[in-house]
């Protein structure tokens, strides 16, 4: 039995280490493991970026972290070890294990929303209709510092400025459905940033968003975490944004880490046949016209029906009966960088 | 009380003699617009211009791509074409397969029925686009037996072979949609679309709410039938990937008026509008190597009840002078398919894809 190995860079301390997260819903019909032995870090002031398509586990990773799992949901296992700046109660090396924290306790309060923050993928449904912008950024600020509503107020405003929001004092009074759908993100990651938190996660923030606003959305978020040396997790399926954005890259599917490793790397220089024939089966705007695209065959497996052995033995062209439909392989260093699990490169397994 | 049909007025534009053209749908003009009304006795106050004076036309056989941002007019221009709503003004030409030439806006409702089977239209959202009381028998066998093959027996092998054509097992035939995944599901509506033998198809958004995984099968497929069947399609999409990839030639939209139509290849490499070299900028492109080139528009998209003056686009044009603030350009034919609405046409050299 192997453990999963870490990736990526040692020297440098990270600021989020999530070890073999396993996150389960337990429902009627059977047990979804919506996350299951995922491993990867974030390190300070970088961007990540999780790839995968829908169901693959993405979202439940990250309300993981936030510990926002909704019930049946639970994490059955695994560890995310957070580096506090600000909590009393981490331990001597600054680390929190997130995973043990109760989710509605005090002490996760504390760090949700002041040292990580979310932007999260629809502005339209995360704003209060009935309140305000103003009123909800400053309640954000006012939980978490000791200050006096007026100079939240302040701060608020100076924050929505920063994020590009024109007459900010105007848009404070204004509510979420007065705003146009970039100016909502555009107040939203004004409110995530709002405790100057040092883990963003950005859960699909440009999907619901036009091309041209998204592009604007993007360099904000670029610009931003140059400036406040934030570190993000983003959260996409969309391989240009991640192309655009991130430093490192986890590809998931089904609730497996099937490839990790620095951008470059990953887009230049893929490994794992999931990663390969995902690059290659999407249209970009540089693909030939009316060309076949190549494809990824069949369609991603109904939670309930996980196939044995690797989750994407049945669509991989490069399966080897045996290994590949029996055992699961472990996420495991091919290179200097870049971790891969697939028998193909190594033969160890990761045992349940 | 006697049930009275009723007369209609406008009598239906059929044209006479036919010409022998390519042209398979031309929209002169057409326009939609959506009344804003307020207070106790719902007075109209304004419009919502969504579609204004939209020209174009598809040829046989081709794709042509129709894009743009979110309330553009894209799906609005669509439905109007299907008479799924009903145009405020303008003329929609249709080429029947009789060779006839005919408006679909000055038809009654029981006029365009025949019409239907030659148009018909595949939904954004599959999930919300199959009845999930209904098995795909029913599903794909539904347009059959609206239209007259009430042959139980006839209606089950014409639908097994709509599945397999669509790359589905006709076993299939008897479960309910829940049982299918995103891309098999708008497979099933593929197959509802073609169960009539159209030829003109309208695909809204057919792969936008799909896995990227599961677009390329459907795109693939989407091609496949057009060179077997002989289709013609147009295809709304925002993504500017998508249409690149599947249209001959592309429109683009930008608050309810085409700026600008030509073949894919000219209005990706030699884009003559702004907009259209704005919102080709801003794709991301997927190569971590070539990270400066997206250079986003500034503000937003104008709300088409309240437009700005002149060109809609000169707020956000960085182009714009003082006769975009004040006249609005027209649709000027610059090469053989190339059209485009801009005053500085002729002197903007623009980046397209390279």
């Amino acid at each position: 039995m192997t453990k999963q190995t870490m990736p990526l860079m040692p020297e440098a301390k990270p600021l989020l280490s999530v070890e073999n997260l396993k996150t389960c819903f337990e429902l009627d019909e059977g047990t979804v493991k919506a996350v299951d032995g995922v491993s990867f870090v974030v390190h300070p002031s970088k961007v990540l970026g999780i790839v995968g398509e829908s169901g693959c586990g993405k979202s439940v990773t990250i309300k993981s972290i936030l510990r926002i799992v909704e019930k049946p949901g639970r994490i059955t296992s695994g560890k995310i070890l957070f580096h506090s700046a600000k909590s009393k109660e981490r331990s001597e090396s600054g680390y929190i294990d997130l995973a043990q924290l109760e989710p509605r306790g005090r002490q996760i309060r504390s760090i949700r929303g002041n040292e990580i923050a979310l932007i999260p993928q629809e502005p339209m449904a995360a704003f209060s209709p009935v309140h305000t912008i103003g009123n909800q950024i400053t309640e954000a600020v006012l939980l978490h510092r000791s200050i006096d509503s007026s100079e939240a107020q302040r701060i608020a405003v100076e924050r929505l400025h920063e994020v590009g929001v024109p007459n900010p004092e105007r848009c404070m009074d204004m509510y979420s459905w007065e705003l146009s759908g970039g100016l909502r993100q555009r107040a939203m990651i004004g409110m995530a940033l709002i405790c100057e938190p040092s883990l963003l996660i950005a859960d699909e923030p440009t999907t619901a968003i036009d091309v041209t606003t998204q592009a604007q959305v993007l360099n904000l978020l670029r610009k931003l975490q140059k400036e406040h040396n934030t570190a993000i997790i983003f959260i996409t399926h969309d391989l240009g944004v991640i192309a655009q954005l991130a430093d490192d890259v986890v590809v998931m599917y089904l609730g497996r880490v099937m490839e990790v490793g620095p951008i470059d790397d990953i887009f230049h220089n893929p490994q794992h046949p999931y990663t390969k024939a995902l690059l290659k089966s999407i249209p970009t705007i540089n693909t030939v016209n009316r060309s076949r695209l190549p494809i990824i065959e069949g369609s991603i497996p109904h939670p309930f029906h996980r196939p044995k052995g690797c989750p994407f033995h049945e669509r991989c062209l490069d399966a080897m009966p045996g290994s590949c439909d029996q055992q699961l392989p472990a996420l495991h260093p091919v290179t200097d960088h870049q971790s891969v699990s697939c028998f193909k490169f190594h033969d160890f397994v990761d045992k349940p | 009380m006697i049930y009275h049909p009723r007369v209609h007025s406008k009598k239906p534009n059929v044209n006479p003699e036919p010409e022998i053209t390519t042209k398979i749908l031309e929209v002169k003009d057409l326009k939609k617009y959506f009344p804003i009304r307020k207070g106790l006795f719902k007075k109209t106050v304004g419009q919502v211009k969504s579609v204004d004076a939209v020209n174009f036309f598809i040829e046989e056989g081709e794709t042509l791509g129709l894009v743009g941002e979110s309330g553009c007019g894209k799906t609005t221009t669509a439905r109007c074409i299907l008479r799924a709503i009903t145009p405020t003004d303008g003329e929609i030409w249709f080429q029947t397969s009789d060779q006839k030439l005919v408006d679909v806006t000055s038809l009654s409702i029981n006029e365009i029925r025949p019409l239907r089977r030659e148009m018909q239209m595949i939904f954004q959202d599959p999930f919300a686009s199959l009845n999930p009381r209904m098995n795909l028998l029913d599903l794909v066998g539904e347009p059959m037996l609206v239209n007259g093959l009430t042959n139980r027996k006839e209606r089950t092998e014409h639908v097994a072979e709509l599945l397999r054509l669509v790359g589905l097992r006709p076993e299939y035939m008897r479960r309910f949609p829940h049982a299918f995944s995103g891309g098999q599901r708008q497979r099933i509506v593929i197959a509802r679309a073609l169960a009539l033998n159209p030829r003109l198809v309208i695909a809204d958004e057919p792969v936008s709410a799909l896995d990227v995984s599961v677009q390329a099968q459907v795109l693939n497929l989407m091609l496949e039938l057009q060179e077997r069947l002989n289709l013609t399609y147009l295809f709304v999409a925002h993504d500017l990937s998508v249409i690149k990839h599947i249209s001959n030639r592309v429109a683009v939209m930008y608050v309810g008026k085409i700026i600008e139509t030509a073949t894919t290849e000219a209005l990706f490499n030699t884009p003559k509008h702004p907009y259209t070299a704005a919102l080709m900028s801003a794709v991301p492109v997927s190569d971590p190597s070539v990270r400066s080139r997206m250079r986003p528009l500034e503000g937003d998209v104008p709300s088409p009840a309240n437009p700005p003056s002149g060109c809609y686009f000169h707020p956000r044009c960085q182009y714009a002078t003082e006769l975009c603030r004040t006249h609005a350009p027209e649709l000027k034919q610059v090469s053989t398919k190339h059209y485009v609405s801009c005053h500085r046409h002729d002197e903007l050299q623009l980046a397209g894809v390279v």
